[in-house]
């Protein structure tokens, strides 16, 4: 990675993510009900926020390559959606671990949780596809419209805790109207979703590279073979 | 009018070239048939048992045994390279998608029909109490997977794992219409009413409905031609 703008990234994200776990276990008292463990919010909604955040953009460029065919938005989605699953696993992760302290249990089949899981499996399976296909520009067209048909969960994740009476907790940031947290205990949360996006970006960044590389080696490949 | 006549040209088609052998939906009889008996084996089908998991039961039946229908839309167009010449014919992308999604919706409904009576039969369950909803829970949960199927099934039809790859795809896509159908069932199989609080799964069945049929004909071009 010899680009500074991600060297400048990189350390934007590690003096944050240092401030805010200081923030987070120095300065922040428990909370009134949950005691410390309310702590892994810090974690837990930031990584959904990045792992949505990669999908949409995964979205986008799929209907930027569907629109234009230009690679380069097939590497950018694929990309997003590794990243984005990353997240999504630490999201699921975290949240049971959550769930075990305050619920008592690792998992329950409510609305929120199910279609969590079930938007972090259709993301599973466009890894899946993205395997099965060896051709690049076929590869490319069938996960562009599997990526835009998966996209429909995650908008079912983000509206289940208003459509279903869940155990899982409804909105309580105030920018999603429900503002339950403590203006106080809700900015560290903000700023480490920034932390966590830089993080993202710049892996999502050496991942393009990634596929960049690949390509040239594939082309270089077949003129080889045509010689 | 175009539209609709060459859309219900593939699909007669499809339905005809499958009514003269008859080999998918046999299988997919027998298969549903099969796993309902082995669901008998699971648990104690007594009575209150039956009200809690009746939904699940028969959509996981229906949900399985259509996997073999779908599979095959597409597949039985590849041998002769009949799937080239349905894309060369002046059958537009979305039309050749929607007419194979009507056939494959026949086949489900066909398959439906039969394997809820046997359902009654083997676990004593009176479903009838409250037919006409259920009716449409079907109506509208067997377009669902239906038109989710179909698109797989096309985008997975020239793949080398192509029977691996489209459960993986498709039954997680499936499970919010999945989801809704088996609590509706499970509902009026019991005889109760749908109350306010369960109207949303109507809704949601209903928009799965809308928003993949969409989807999957601004899509569908896209997916056969490129």
């Amino acid at each position: 990675m010899r680009n500074p703008i991600l060297y400048l990234f990189a350390a934007v994200a590690a003096v944050l993510l240092a401030w805010d776990l200081y923030q987070v276990f120095m300065i922040l008292p428990d909370e009134l009900n949950q005691g410390m463990i309310y702590r892994i919010i810090y974690f837990h909604v930031p990584a959904a926020m990045v792992a949505f955040a990669a999908f949409f953009a995964s979205l986008v460029a799929s209907a930027g390559y569907l629109t234009t065919k230009e690679m380069r938005y097939d590497s950018f989605s694929a990309s997003a959606i590794e990243v984005g699953f990353v997240f999504a696993t630490v999201n699921l992760v975290t949240g049971s671990i959550w769930g075990r302290i305050i619920w008592g249990i690792w998992w329950t089949w409510d609305a929120r949780l199910t279609s969590m899981f079930v938007c972090w499996l259709l993301y599973a399976a466009y890894l899946l596809l993205r395997r099965a296909i060896d051709e690049p520009a076929q590869r490319a067209r069938l996960s562009a419209v599997l990526s835009i048909f998966a996209f429909t969960d995650v908008v079912i994740v983000w509206k289940s805790i208003e459509w279903w009476r869940t155990q899982h907790p409804g909105p309580v940031l105030s920018i999603r109207g429900g503002g339950g947290m403590a203006p106080g205990m809700q900015a560290p949360l903000y700023w480490n979703a920034l932390a966590l996006a830089l993080l993202a970006t710049i892996l999502l960044v050496l991942r393009m590279r990634q596929e960049a590389a690949r390509r040239e080696i594939d082309s270089l490949r077949r003129q080889a073979y045509a010689l | 009018m175009k539209f609709l006549r060459l859309t219900l040209l593939i699909a007669s088609k499809d339905l005809r070239s499958e009514f003269r052998t008859k080999e998918t939906l046999n299988a997919s009889l027998s298969f549903a048939l099969a796993i309902l008996v082995l669901f008998s084996f699971a648990f104690d089908p007594d009575s209150d048992m039956i009200r809690q998991i009746a939904g699940g039961l028969l959509w996981m039946v229906f949900a399985f045994s259509s996997a073999l229908i779908l599979n095959r839309g597409f597949a039985r167009e590849v041998p002769n390279d009949c799937l080239d010449t349905l894309i060369a014919s002046p059958v537009s992308g979305a039309q050749l998608f929607l007419g194979k999604t009507v056939a494959n919706y026949v086949l489900l409904l066909l398959v439906e029909a039969v394997s809820l009576p046997v359902f009654g039969v083997f676990y004593n369950a009176n479903w009838a109490r409250r037919i006409g909803l259920l009716a449409l829970v079907f109506i509208l949960a067997a377009w669902a997977l239906a038109v989710m199927g179909t698109m797989f099934s096309a985008l997975t039809v020239n793949l080398r794992l192509r029977e691996l790859m489209l459960p993986a795809l498709l039954y997680p896509a499936l499970v919010p219409a999945l989801m809704a159908a088996i609590q509706l069932t499970n509902l009026l199989i019991a005889g109760d009413t749908v109350g306010k609080e369960d109207q949303i799964w109507f809704r949601l069945l209903a928009g799965f409905d809308a928003i993949f049929t969409l989807l999957g004909l601004a899509l569908a071009e896209t997916v056969f031609v490129g």
